[in-house]
């Protein structure tokens, strides 16, 4: 299998919005290879949301070729969109996202249970192995309002990280946190993305997306800037700092 | 998703709103324990009415004098409307549909036993009334063709009549007067309990026709035959075998109108028996209007609860739920609170059956057929007035259901 996860070719998005369209995506080229860590950054109605949601296959873009995975996207119906997601996609929301009233392994286990291959597993053992990983397992039965928002933040990571997804999206992850709680959720990522795991991450805080290994720009729905992070920081080392400083 | 799963997550769904989904379950409730409470008295209405059919006798056939179907002035003017004994023995003689035949001469009269007194209703009749009616004698026995043959005084006594003349001693053997004449007690009647019309069937002694004529009414005019037919199919072609024979006996030419009437008294107890059906009918139909309202009550919620649940369904969405699991989702919710709130309806409606019968006295019959319609209907209306906020559920766009406050 090659090693591109994600391979757009002049993928646009246009909204009819009255009598004049809107242009939300214009001719997009982008190309993910496997570990990559990237941060997708642009200020509102730069067109990183419409992106997001068309890698994410929640969209369908107007026109252009969308590979992920091997799998072209754009050929497909709403109920293989929704098994691509499914499969291949880990989703990590600004608001969390977590089914209230909830338990966290309960919220894990959720995308295992809309799997359709028929595989047999243990999902309530995948969800607790996936909350550990993230460093949760002494709160598996917590529900999501007995929970920090970095906590809660990190059950969703696990359910993004459950079904050993080819991808996974985070749009605005640190959007809801304080700077501290974003710096661990950056190390967890960063962790992540050393154990292989291709991270794609929509941020505006150029803070954050020095994590990244690289950094897309985007602005007025087109691709200002590609490159990879020159100083790239080590969330880990920023921590560590900064508990020698309070200290 | 498996259906354990499915149902496990509708219950949960239930139970984060339970004053919510009791309220809306109430209709429901009410619906299906009106259902239960109304069918349980009108089937006991029917199984009574059922049981006095048998208490009428088996494939009873009643002739009367008179006609019932014309004006009637001048035949009331004619000779002999009247039924006679010729016309008994002609339909034992002739008729092949008919098992058997009596003549039923009617007085009132005194009868006084040793220790007390009492008024009732004298029948004369023949043996053939014995089963006729289907009545058996709890002690002694029924008189036989001797007695009718020589005119003997022997009497049968209704259960009644044997309670009031003798109370707790045995009556057979024992003297009875009728009308000044002696008879003596040869059976007790097993008690038949009350008639369709209410009137008490136990209240009654019977006497040979013959001896009747002679010693109590001095005349030999018959106010009723009762014949019985082989068969319940038998009925109608007994009654024309009949209705011919007593013509020809009449002497009635074809242009005369009948001078007596031929009916089958089942026809009253089935119409009877109809009119409580209609009964049963209008009162499940008002019970059925109340689950759809709790229908509707299930389908208001849902819709609620799908807008408030718009966030989740558009979690489930961009996690990998399809529309269809979505669909099925909302629709086993709906189901569940049917179900269930069937299956409270069906316990308030049985105990409430229970009680009401306890306290009135009437009859209730709970049939399990009942109880499985209702708890299918509940969940019929739960798929009903579920599928459409279900629908809404499955076909909203993940993005804007993941942005939804």
């Amino acid at each position: 299998m090659s090693d591109v996860v994600i391979e757009t070719r002049q993928i646009t998005k246009t909204y009819a919005s009255g009598s004049n369209s809107v242009h939300a995506l214009r001719e997009i080229d982008l190309t993910v290879r496997r570990g990559e860590f990237i941060a997708v950054m642009g200020t509102s109605g730069s067109g990183k949301s419409t992106l997001m949601n068309v890698l994410g296959c929640l969209d369908t873009p107007t026109s252009g070729s969308y590979l992920l995975d091997g799998v072209q996207v754009e050929l497909l119906d709403r109920n293989e969109l929704a098994a691509i997601r499914n499969q291949k996609i880990g989703f990590v929301f600004q608001g969390f996202n977590l089914l209230a009233r909830t338990s966290a392994v309960e919220n894990v286990q959720l995308p295992l249970l809309y799997d359709r291959s028929g595989r047999k597993r243990d999902t309530h053992a995948l969800a607790i192995a996936a909350l550990v990983s993230v460093g949760l397992g002494e709160r598996v039965e917590h529900e999501p309002s007995e929970l920090s928002g970095g906590q809660q933040q990190r059950v969703a990571i696990a359910r993004a990280l459950v079904t050993e997804p080819a991808i996974i999206l985070a749009d605005e992850p640190t959007g809801n946190l304080d700077t501290r709680t974003s710096i661990e959720v950056m190390a967890l990522f960063q962790t992540l993305n050393d154990q292989g795991i291709t991270i794609v991450l929509v941020t505006h805080e150029h803070d954050i997306a020095l994590y990244a290994k690289r950094i897309v720009e985007m602005r007025d729905g087109s691709i200002r800037r590609d490159e990879l992070v020159k100083d790239r920081r080590n969330a880990a080392a920023d921590l560590e700092q900064e508990e020698r400083s309070a200290a | 998703m498996k259906i354990r799963t499915l149902v496990r997550l509708a219950l949960q769904a239930i139970r984060k709103n339970k004053m919510r989904a009791t309220l809306t379950m109430l209709g429901i409730i009410i619906g299906v324990a009106a259902v239960i409470v109304m069918v349980a008295i009108g089937s006991g209405a029917r199984a009574r009415i059922a049981a006095q059919i048998n208490n009428l006798g088996t494939n009873m056939i009643v002739i009367t004098p008179g006609s019932s179907n014309t004006a009637g002035v001048s035949q009331g003017a004619q000779a002999f409307p009247t039924l006679s004994i010729a016309d008994v023995d002609k339909i034992r003689a002739e008729a092949q549909y008919v098992t058997g035949v009596s003549p039923v001469v009617v007085s009132r009269s005194q009868v006084v036993a040793a220790q007390a007194n009492w008024r009732t209703t004298i029948n004369g009749v023949d043996t053939d009334y014995q089963t006729i009616r289907d009545w058996q004698t709890d002690d002694g026995v029924f008189f036989g063709d001797d007695d009718v043959r020589a005119q003997h005084t022997v009497a049968v006594i209704g259960h009644t009549v044997a309670q009031r003349l003798f109370g707790t001693n045995e009556p057979v053997g024992q003297d009875i007067l009728i009308a000044q004449a002696s008879f003596k007690v040869v059976g007790v009647l097993t008690p038949k309990g009350q008639t369709a019309a209410g009137t008490d069937s136990d209240d009654v002694i019977f006497v040979p026709y013959t001896t009747a004529a002679t010693r109590l009414n001095g005349k030999n005019r018959i106010p009723q035959i009762v014949a019985s037919a082989g068969s319940q199919q038998d009925i109608p072609a007994a009654q024309d075998e009949i209705r011919g024979l007593v013509r020809e006996s009449h002497r009635l030419t074809t242009n005369d109108e009948d001078d007596f009437t031929v009916r089958n008294q089942t026809d009253l107890a089935t119409a009877a028996e109809s009119s409580t059906q209609v009964m049963t009918m209008l009162l499940a139909a008002i019970a059925s209007i109340s689950l759809l309202v709790g229908g509707i009550g299930i389908m208001n919620i849902m819709l609620v609860s799908v807008t408030e649940r718009t966030r989740e369904i558009g979690i489930r969405l961009a996690i990998g739920a399809r529309g269809s699991d979505v669909l099925t989702q909302f629709l086993v919710e709906s189901i569940v609170m049917g179900l269930l709130g069937g299956a409270i309806g069906l316990a308030l409606g049985v105990a409430g059956a229970k009680v009401l019968g306890h306290f009135t006295g009437w009859e209730t019959v709970i049939s399990p057929i009942v109880m499985l319609i209702a708890i299918g209907f509940s969940g019929a209306v739960g798929v009903f007035f579920g599928y459409y906020p279900a629908r809404k559920a499955a076909a909203l766009n993940p993005i804007q259901a993941l942005r939804y406050e």
